[in-house]
């Protein structure tokens, strides 16, 4: 059983920065798992009511004004924990935050009041463009304090914690003058946002520059913690026939994330686990059956917290 | 340093970005055009979740070519992807490979309005009983304004729009779209109503009398206009129309504040 010890060396005060808002007494996800909720599968969660911790949804696709997808995802919320990820504030980009789609993210989180909150240690806009795609960042000590003045405005502005996500990667850069898992670390210290350990991009970024997954696992803030993201992966071939492997989001999640998710929750305890699955959308029972799996070996491997009990 | 990297992930001819590293010393490029690979599949499918027919009209890879000139030409200024599209259709006017097929970018225009409709605000419609209210009085008739709900749209096309959506509508497509005259001027109303965002063939004094409408015109001033353009305009069925698809969110005697 691994031990917290590392909690006492990211206990060091920041340095004086804009502390993050009080925020509201606010319900937690379960530390149960969780999927993402698809358009497809709207009518069927309705009428079967599984037995889920939580749905999780694209931030953006909901930031429209009305119609059948606000129609599908009230009722849904009605009966769910939901958490909202974000996939375009452009946290590491090098232009301030867009105040308009920020604004837009605090309307659709008032009106849905989401037990979570995420977003993404990535870019997807420059010069006003969006790109949809989660681009990377070098981790350099420029880089560090943007990300931080970004993720302190998006914490003042939706007057709450948001959890990073830590991304996966096809490239490093000549400039960065940190490792990721110090960069996070960092991040996290500064800000007092949380952690969304994606159990999937360790693996992937790990593979793809070849780390040691367990090692960089547990060099990240753990304590900070406050969901589990899983998903598939493709895999490819880097010009010297190394694997590298794509967060496609279109598979089942692989045995060896499985494994790696095991090994993260004897560091973090039980944890909101989401089966992400984005790309060639399987029918309902069949994400049910992942997220029951992951159900499994939460109440099989991780210690309790608080007071949650298996069910 | 993104600006490089952002240029690079449009223009295929661009080189790698700099500054790009590897651990084992393999091409970045070649792991650079992961990232290219993404940004230009996710908006292209973007696109053809937005323009089905219009990707039907040409084919899967016309309309990828064509769809990955149009990111690569006007890429989305805003995250919310839903609404990318809407100058795609201004695109395919002036993309000479599609030339031959005239009607290609106002069929694109009937779909973009479609997936407004289905985005668009709430409103209630309007109730029958109130309606016919408000149409019982022949004194006020005239001064009678509708208030459109925001999911309504018009399309005045001179192609047959209405008919070569439908005919892809249908399993059958290619046999049904056979019997399309592409030449005939059409014009679509698009509207939803409850989930469900529906298309309807409007006659021209129909098309008329909803553009009177949509710019706030009183009911004898469109229904004037749309007699003017088409002697056949029939006032009670394209209200029973518009009733029928949603379309009246409300109905007023008063005057505009001017």
């Amino acid at each position: 059983m691994g031990s917290r010890d590392m909690g006492t060396l990211r206990s060091i005060p920041a340095a004086v920065r804009h502390p993050a808002p009080a925020p509201a007494p606010r319900r937690a996800l379960p530390a149960r798992a969780g999927i993402g909720l698809k358009p497809e599968h709207f009518r069927a969660i309705l009428q079967t009511r599984p037995d889920l911790g939580f749905f999780e949804i694209h931030a953006e696709n909901y930031m429209v004004a009305g119609g059948p997808f606000h129609h599908w995802l009230s009722r849904i919320r009605e009966h769910y924990a939901l958490s909202v990820h974000g996939v375009g504030l452009s946290i590491g980009g090098e232009a301030p935050l867009d105040e308009a789609h920020l604004d837009r993210l605090a309307l659709l989180l008032d009106r849905y009041q989401p037990e979570s909150f995420s977003e993404h240690l990535a870019w997807s806009s420059h010069g006003g463009n969006f790109y949809n795609d989660l681009l990377p960042v070098a981790y350099d000590y420029p880089t560090l304090q943007r990300v931080c003045d970004h993720i302190d405005r998006v914490q003042a502005r939706l007057g709450r914690r948001m959890l990073l996500e830590n991304p996966a990667t096809y490239v490093e850069f000549a400039a960065s003058t940190m490792d990721e898992a110090d960069f996070i670390g960092e991040v996290v210290r500064r800000t007092g946002c949380g952690l969304l350990l994606d159990v999937n991009n360790v693996h992937v970024a790990c593979t793809n520059h070849g780390r040691d997954a367990r090692d960089f696992l547990r060099r990240l803030p753990l304590d900070a913690v406050g969901q589990i993201h899983l998903a598939g992966f493709a895999c490819e071939a880097d010009s010297l026939g190394a694997p590298l492997l794509i967060d496609s989001h279109g598979a089942p999640v692989a045995e060896e994330v499985w494994a790696l998710y095991c090994h993260a929750l004897d560091w973090v305890g039980r944890t909101p686990s989401l089966i992400e699955r984005d790309n060639d959308i399987p029918a309902l029972p069949v994400l049910l059956a992942e997220a029951a799996h992951a159900d499994a070996i939460l109440c099989r491997l991780a210690p309790m917290r608080h007071d949650e009990a298996c069910a | 340093m993104n600006a490089n990297f952002a240029a690079a992930l449009l223009d295929p001819a661009a080189p790698c970005p700099a500054g790009l590293v590897s651990w084992n010393g393999s091409d970045p490029a070649q792991r650079f055009a992961v990232y290219r690979n993404n940004v230009n599949v996710g908006l292209i499918d973007a696109l053809a979740d937005s323009f089905p027919v219009t990707q039907e009209l040409v084919g899967e890879a016309f309309f990828r070519a064509m769809a990955r000139e149009f990111v690569r030409a006007a890429p989305p200024r805003s995250p919310v992807l839903a609404l990318y599209g809407q100058g795609f259709a201004g695109f395919i006017d002036a993309f000479a490979p599609a030339a031959s097929l005239p009607y290609l970018a106002d069929v694109a225009r009937l779909e973009m309005l479609r997936v407004l409709a289905w985005h668009a605000a709430d409103a209630a419609p309007v109730a029958h009983q109130a309606l016919a209210a408000a149409l019982a009085d022949p004194e006020s008739l005239p001064q009678l304004r509708f208030e459109l709900v925001p999911a309504l749209h018009l399309l005045v096309s001179p192609h047959a729009v209405v008919s070569l959506w439908a005919a892809h509508q249908s399993e059958t497509a290619a046999l049904a779209l056979a019997g399309v005259d592409t030449s005939i001027a059409e014009a679509a109303l698009v509207c939803r109503l409850d989930l469900d965002v529906a298309i309807y063939h409007l006659q021209a004094g129909a098309a008329a009398f909803v553009a009177g409408l949509q710019l706030g015109r009183p009911f004898g001033e469109a229904a004037a206009a749309a007699l003017a353009a088409d002697p056949a305009f029939d006032p009670a069925a394209t209200l029973a129309l518009l009733l029928g698809a949603g379309a009246i969110a409300g109905v007023t005697t008063q005057r505009r504040p001017s």
